[in-house]
Protein backbone atom coordinates (compact mmCIF):
# COMPACT_ATOMS: atom_id res chain seq x y z
CA UNK A 1 0.00 0.00 0.00
CA UNK A 2 1.43 3.44 -0.76
CA UNK A 3 1.90 5.85 1.52
CA UNK A 4 -0.06 8.22 -0.32
CA UNK A 5 -2.99 5.80 -0.04
CA UNK A 6 -2.29 5.41 3.75
CA UNK A 7 -2.95 9.20 3.92
CA UNK A 8 -6.03 8.91 2.36
CA UNK A 9 -7.54 6.19 4.49
CA UNK A 10 -6.54 7.54 7.73
CA UNK A 11 -7.03 11.37 6.84
CA UNK A 12 -3.76 12.38 7.46
CA UNK A 13 -2.10 15.90 7.22
CA UNK A 14 1.44 15.41 5.51
CA UNK A 15 3.63 17.44 8.09
CA UNK A 16 6.87 16.47 5.92
CA UNK A 17 7.96 13.83 3.06
CA UNK A 18 5.17 14.86 0.39
CA UNK A 19 7.85 13.53 -2.10
CA UNK A 20 8.08 10.10 -0.60
CA UNK A 21 4.37 9.15 -0.41
CA UNK A 22 5.10 7.25 -3.68
CA UNK A 23 6.34 4.57 -1.19
CA UNK A 24 4.99 1.23 -0.82
CA UNK A 25 4.45 -0.10 2.59
CA UNK A 26 3.28 -3.86 3.66
CA UNK A 27 4.27 -3.91 7.07
CA UNK A 28 3.14 -1.63 10.74
CA UNK A 29 4.47 -1.80 13.89
CA UNK A 30 2.37 0.41 16.51
CA UNK A 31 3.55 1.50 19.72
CA UNK A 32 4.46 4.48 21.75
CA UNK A 33 7.48 2.30 23.31
CA UNK A 34 10.26 2.86 21.16
CA UNK A 35 11.71 -0.66 22.15
CA UNK A 36 8.82 -2.24 21.26
CA UNK A 37 9.27 -0.67 17.50
CA UNK A 38 13.14 -1.57 18.05
CA UNK A 39 12.00 -5.30 18.94
CA UNK A 40 10.50 -6.27 15.63
CA UNK A 41 12.19 -3.88 13.33
CA UNK A 42 11.14 -4.56 9.65
CA UNK A 43 12.52 -2.47 6.83
CA UNK A 44 10.05 0.22 5.34
CA UNK A 45 7.65 -0.71 7.86
CA UNK A 46 5.28 2.38 8.91
CA UNK A 47 5.26 3.13 12.26
CA UNK A 48 2.08 3.95 14.29
CA UNK A 49 2.74 6.05 17.51
CA UNK A 50 1.02 8.76 20.10
CA UNK A 51 4.82 9.36 21.09
CA UNK A 52 5.73 12.62 19.02
CA UNK A 53 9.03 13.83 20.88
CA UNK A 54 12.58 13.57 18.74
CA UNK A 55 13.20 9.91 19.62
CA UNK A 56 10.10 8.66 17.15
CA UNK A 57 12.13 9.82 14.49
CA UNK A 58 15.60 8.80 16.29
CA UNK A 59 14.08 5.24 16.49
CA UNK A 60 12.42 5.62 12.81
CA UNK A 61 16.14 6.10 11.93
CA UNK A 62 17.91 3.14 13.56
CA UNK A 63 14.89 0.68 12.79
CA UNK A 64 14.63 1.91 8.69
CA UNK A 65 11.40 2.89 9.02
CA UNK A 66 10.13 5.13 6.21
CA UNK A 67 7.31 6.92 7.62
CA UNK A 68 5.58 7.80 11.07
CA UNK A 69 2.47 8.16 11.46
CA UNK A 70 1.34 10.22 14.82
CA UNK A 71 -2.16 9.50 16.04
CA UNK A 72 -4.74 10.93 18.40
CA UNK A 73 -4.32 14.64 16.67
CA UNK A 74 -0.76 14.72 18.16
CA UNK A 75 1.89 16.28 16.32
CA UNK A 76 5.93 16.61 16.92
CA UNK A 77 7.57 19.98 17.40
CA UNK A 78 9.91 21.94 14.71
CA UNK A 79 12.67 20.14 16.00
CA UNK A 80 11.33 16.90 15.30
CA UNK A 81 9.82 17.36 11.71
CA UNK A 82 13.62 19.14 10.57
CA UNK A 83 15.19 15.95 11.28
CA UNK A 84 12.91 13.78 9.40
CA UNK A 85 12.77 16.12 6.26
CA UNK A 86 16.57 15.78 6.56
CA UNK A 87 16.71 12.32 7.13
CA UNK A 88 13.84 11.16 4.45
CA UNK A 89 11.34 10.36 6.72
CA UNK A 90 7.53 11.01 5.98
CA UNK A 91 5.74 11.93 8.94
CA UNK A 92 1.82 12.49 8.94
CA UNK A 93 -0.69 13.14 11.57
CA UNK A 94 -4.22 12.32 12.37
CA UNK A 95 -6.83 12.51 14.47
CA UNK A 96 -7.67 9.01 14.33
CA UNK A 97 -6.38 6.81 17.77
CA UNK A 98 -4.08 4.14 17.64
CA UNK A 99 -6.72 1.31 17.60
CA UNK A 100 -8.63 2.92 14.56
CA UNK A 101 -5.57 3.50 12.74
CA UNK A 102 -4.61 -0.58 13.26
CA UNK A 103 -7.55 -1.60 12.03
CA UNK A 104 -8.02 0.28 8.98
CA UNK A 105 -4.56 -0.35 7.61
CA UNK A 106 -5.17 -4.65 8.84
CA UNK A 107 -8.32 -3.99 6.57
CA UNK A 108 -6.08 -3.31 4.02
CA UNK A 109 -3.63 -5.70 3.76
CA UNK A 110 -1.40 -4.27 6.10
CA UNK A 111 0.74 -6.57 8.29
CA UNK A 112 1.85 -6.13 11.76
CA UNK A 113 6.17 -6.24 12.01
CA UNK A 114 7.00 -9.35 14.24
CA UNK B 1 42.59 -13.91 14.10
CA UNK B 2 40.80 -10.74 14.52
CA UNK B 3 42.30 -7.68 13.52
CA UNK B 4 40.95 -4.15 14.76
CA UNK B 5 40.45 -1.36 11.76
CA UNK B 6 38.58 1.33 13.17
CA UNK B 7 37.98 2.19 17.61
CA UNK B 8 36.14 5.76 18.19
CA UNK B 9 35.02 6.37 21.59
CA UNK B 10 31.97 8.79 22.78
CA UNK B 11 30.81 10.47 25.71
CA UNK B 12 27.20 9.92 27.19
CA UNK B 13 25.71 11.72 29.66
CA UNK B 14 22.47 10.80 32.08
CA UNK B 15 19.47 13.03 31.77
CA UNK B 16 20.45 14.40 28.74
CA UNK B 17 17.83 13.30 26.63
CA UNK B 18 17.42 15.74 24.35
CA UNK B 19 21.22 14.77 22.06
CA UNK B 20 20.21 10.98 23.44
CA UNK B 21 20.38 8.99 20.35
CA UNK B 22 23.01 10.92 18.68
CA UNK B 23 25.95 8.14 19.23
CA UNK B 24 24.08 5.09 17.76
CA UNK B 25 23.04 7.85 14.83
CA UNK B 26 26.69 8.61 14.42
CA UNK B 27 28.07 4.87 14.43
CA UNK B 28 25.18 3.64 12.08
CA UNK B 29 26.45 6.50 9.54
CA UNK B 30 29.84 5.14 9.60
CA UNK B 31 29.10 1.90 9.04
CA UNK B 32 26.79 2.77 5.90
CA UNK B 33 29.50 4.81 4.79
CA UNK B 34 31.75 1.62 4.59
CA UNK B 35 28.85 -0.15 3.12
CA UNK B 36 28.42 -2.36 6.10
CA UNK B 37 25.09 -5.14 5.45
CA UNK B 38 22.03 -2.80 6.26
CA UNK B 39 21.07 -6.13 8.63
CA UNK B 40 24.10 -5.84 10.70
CA UNK B 41 23.78 -1.67 10.70
CA UNK B 42 20.28 -2.42 12.37
CA UNK B 43 21.41 -4.53 14.83
CA UNK B 44 24.74 -2.32 15.58
CA UNK B 45 22.43 0.12 15.60
CA UNK B 46 19.25 -1.08 18.09
CA UNK B 47 22.00 -2.26 20.68
CA UNK B 48 23.88 1.03 20.47
CA UNK B 49 20.61 2.93 21.03
CA UNK B 50 19.07 1.04 23.64
CA UNK B 51 22.63 0.92 25.65
CA UNK B 52 22.63 4.76 24.78
CA UNK B 53 19.48 5.34 26.29
CA UNK B 54 19.96 3.38 29.59
CA UNK B 55 22.99 5.30 30.34
CA UNK B 56 20.85 8.86 29.80
CA UNK B 57 17.86 7.44 31.87
CA UNK B 58 20.05 5.50 34.90
CA UNK B 59 23.37 7.20 34.59
CA UNK B 60 25.65 9.63 35.92
CA UNK B 61 27.77 9.34 32.01
CA UNK B 62 29.06 6.85 30.27
CA UNK B 63 31.76 5.64 27.44
CA UNK B 64 30.31 4.04 24.21
CA UNK B 65 33.22 2.34 22.41
CA UNK B 66 32.65 1.33 19.08
CA UNK B 67 35.22 -1.52 17.74
CA UNK B 68 35.21 -2.61 13.58
CA UNK B 69 37.20 -5.38 13.48
CA UNK B 70 37.50 -7.38 10.04
CA UNK B 71 35.07 -9.88 11.43
CA UNK B 72 33.10 -8.42 14.29
CA UNK B 73 31.81 -5.29 15.01
CA UNK B 74 31.67 -4.54 18.89
CA UNK B 75 30.13 -2.31 21.42
CA UNK B 76 31.11 -1.48 24.93
CA UNK B 77 29.34 0.50 27.31
CA UNK B 78 31.23 1.68 30.40
CA UNK B 79 29.09 4.16 33.02
CA UNK B 80 29.09 5.10 36.29
CA UNK B 81 26.17 4.94 38.11
CA UNK B 82 24.00 2.89 40.29
CA UNK B 83 24.48 -0.44 39.01
CA UNK B 84 22.17 -3.09 38.60
CA UNK B 85 21.24 -5.00 41.95
CA UNK B 86 19.68 -8.16 40.30
CA UNK B 87 20.65 -8.83 36.65
CA UNK B 88 18.76 -11.97 35.59
CA UNK B 89 15.44 -9.47 36.83
CA UNK B 90 16.79 -6.83 34.87
CA UNK B 91 16.74 -8.88 31.84
CA UNK B 92 13.31 -10.13 31.85
CA UNK B 93 11.22 -8.42 29.34
CA UNK B 94 9.02 -5.93 30.92
CA UNK B 95 10.87 -5.29 33.95
CA UNK B 96 11.27 -1.91 34.74
CA UNK B 97 12.62 0.55 37.07
CA UNK B 98 11.68 3.40 34.67
CA UNK B 99 9.49 6.63 35.98
CA UNK B 100 7.10 8.30 34.29
CA UNK B 101 8.72 10.63 33.14
CA UNK B 102 11.11 7.94 31.11
CA UNK B 103 8.12 6.71 29.52
CA UNK B 104 6.59 9.39 28.64
CA UNK B 105 10.28 9.81 26.35
CA UNK B 106 8.92 6.47 24.87
CA UNK B 107 11.70 4.10 27.13
CA UNK B 108 11.55 2.46 30.01
CA UNK B 109 9.47 -0.18 28.87
CA UNK B 110 12.06 -3.42 30.55
CA UNK B 111 12.97 -4.16 26.53
CA UNK B 112 16.05 -2.24 26.82
CA UNK B 113 18.39 -5.08 27.84
CA UNK B 114 16.23 -7.70 25.87
CA UNK B 115 16.57 -6.05 22.47
CA UNK B 116 20.48 -5.87 23.60
CA UNK B 117 20.96 -9.70 24.01
CA UNK B 118 18.79 -10.57 21.33
CA UNK B 119 20.96 -8.34 18.20
CA UNK B 120 23.99 -9.61 19.93
CA UNK B 121 26.22 -12.51 19.28
CA UNK B 122 27.62 -12.53 22.10
CA UNK B 123 26.36 -10.39 25.40
CA UNK B 124 28.18 -9.78 28.89
CA UNK B 125 26.55 -7.54 31.42
CA UNK B 126 28.28 -6.60 34.36
CA UNK B 127 27.73 -3.93 36.95
CA UNK B 128 28.12 -3.45 40.59
CA UNK B 129 25.93 -1.78 42.92
CA UNK B 130 27.05 1.75 43.65
CA UNK B 131 29.82 2.08 40.61
CA UNK B 132 28.58 1.84 37.62
CA UNK B 133 27.62 -1.24 34.92
CA UNK B 134 29.46 -2.66 31.89
CA UNK B 135 27.46 -3.70 28.78
CA UNK B 136 29.58 -5.63 25.59
CA UNK B 137 28.41 -6.42 22.73
CA UNK B 138 29.38 -8.26 19.54
CA UNK B 139 28.07 -8.97 16.52
CA UNK B 140 29.26 -11.00 13.84
CA UNK B 141 30.19 -9.55 9.87
CA UNK B 142 29.75 -12.69 8.71
CA UNK B 143 26.79 -14.58 10.00
CA UNK B 144 27.69 -18.21 8.95
CA UNK B 145 31.35 -17.58 9.86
Amino acid sequence: MRLDAIRDVLQCEVLTGADLLGTDVDTAVASDAMSAVLAAPHPQALMITGLTNIHSVRTALIAYISAIVYVRGARPDEATIRLAREKKIALLATALGMFDCCGILHRHGIKGAT
Amino acid sequence: MTEELLRRSFEVRGQDFENAGETSAEVTAILKDLEIDPDIILRVGVVTFEAEMNVVMYAEKATVTFILADDEIAVEVIDQGPGIPNIELAMQPGYSTASDEMREMGFGYGLGLPNIKKNSDAFVLESQVGKGTKVYSSIRLDPHG
